[in-house]
């Protein structure tokens, strides 16, 4: 059974360093490889300040997850923003609406196995991603 | 239930009179919640100024703790608070220390033979003083607290971003941690200046103690070294694990023409051939 989830409120710098910490703590107890845990910490580091500095903070929720064969680790990042009205100009990479490199959500789509995206234009954005064991 | 002027002038005769039994009994109580990390004599010594602070404040009709005969109690709260926050005890320890009043003089009423509900009375006022200045102590212990952790960030801002001279004209930012905005722009800072200083055509910039690079971190490093550029200098990136160069090519990250090699050995090798090739 999946080990209950970890959540951590997203309201300043500090915590994306918190959100940082515990992905790397857990994808190490799940036994990702070196690459994995690298690429799933980055993905995390990058929505995770996604949900600070665009969607004003919120929080997210790591969790083990387990699909029967392989074991993996569940980020959940929502918040109450403004949300995002073109989802395909968001994913091009290198737009930004902010000072970025505009490489942040549409590089972290290609270093997850799972993207799952929630958002409207008004209503916070929820991303789901998850990364499985090799 | 504030203390009034007739209660608190009672209490000051009380703390005068009995002083030493009460301060004997006050260190005893502390120095149970402290567990010997603190010497007897010299919670001896604070709770002596302590009680005489205490009395000062009821003698000159304090009827809470934000008077003006209170001032020199309000200080001696501080100093204590202040002390022991950096000597490492935890905010209850230290609001416990005055908590830990109350029941001396309730010792001290105890042993004298003409409790009654007036005594009652007087206690509960004097308590709701006491209370006030346990959370003092909290407050201000605190703020110590805060301020201490505000300086060792500074101080740790410092420290982690040296930037040492490896060979002549080869200056070199071995970076460690997590590269966030304030410390980004402390390390540009530090390195343009090192580059003027030491007039070096070359700069490495070392992310082997760089746990992820976010494009975040890349692009902080990257002003860097379009910064260094504009002033004549080359940088090159080392540092770079397999597992690092595998995120930033998934992430979309382009480095462009800025060499970038695995380790700093290597940008060094990099370096010294290019200057012995172009005769310097």
């Amino acid at each position: 059974m999946n080990e209950p989830a970890q959540r951590i409120e997203v309201a300043s710098d500090q915590d994306v360093v918190r959100v940082r910490q515990l992905v790397r703590t857990l994808a190490v107890a799940v036994k990702l490889s070196l690459v994995d845990q690298t690429k799933l910490v980055t993905a995390a580091s990058e929505l995770a300040r996604n949900t600070l500095v665009y969607g004003g903070g919120g929080w997210v929720e790591v969790a083990q997850t387990d699909n029967g064969r392989r074991k993996g680790i569940r980020i959940v990042f929502s918040d109450q923003g403004p949300g995002i009205a073109d989802l395909d100009l968001a994913f091009t990479d290198g737009y930004t609406s902010g000072g970025g490199l505009g490489l942040g959500l549409s590089g972290a789509r290609r270093l997850v196995d799972e993207f799952d995206i929630v958002t409207a234009a008004g209503e916070g954005t929820t991303i789901t991603v998850t990364k499985w064991c090799r | 239930m504030a203390l009034s002027a007739d209660e608190a002038a009672r209490f000051a005769v009380v703390l005068e009179d009995h002083q030493e039994a009460l301060v004997t009994v006050w260190t005893e109580r502390v120095a149970s919640t402290l567990r010997g990390r603190l010497s007897q004599a010299e919670l001896q010594r604070q709770n002596t100024e302590l009680r005489r602070g205490f009395q000062q404040a009821l003698a000159g009709a304090a009827q809470d703790l934000s008077g003006e005969s209170a001032a020199e109690l309000r200080a001696q709260l501080s100093e204590l608070s202040s002390t022991r926050a950096r000597q490492g005890f935890s905010a209850t320890e230290t609001a416990v220390s005055i908590f830990a009043f109350k029941e001396a003089v309730l010792a001290t009423l105890d042993a004298q033979d003409s409790t009654n509900a007036s005594t009652l009375r007087d206690y509960v006022a004097l308590s709701a003083l006491v209370d006030e200045a346990a959370l003092f102590t909290f407050d201000s212990y605190v703020r110590v607290r805060e301020e201490l952790i505000a300086d060792q960030t500074e101080q740790l801002l410092e420290l982690s971003t040296p930037v040492v001279k490896l060979w002549e004209g080869v200056v070199a930012v071995p970076l460690v941690g997590t590269l966030d905005s304030a410390r980004a722009q402390v390390v540009m800072e530090r390195l343009l200046q090192t580059l003027v200083d030491t007039s070096s055509p070359y700069a490495i910039i070392d992310i082997t103690g760089v746990p992820a690079v976010d494009t975040q971190v890349a692009q902080h490093i990257l002003k860097t070294v379009v910064a260094a550029r504009l002033m004549g200098a080359d940088c090159i990136i080392s540092g770079i694990r397999p597992q690092i160069a595998q995120t930033i090519v998934a992430l979309g990250i382009e480095f462009g023409d800025i060499a970038t090699k695995a380790t700093l050995a290597d940008a060094l090798r990099y370096v010294l051939a290019q200057t012995s090739k172009k005769g310097r």
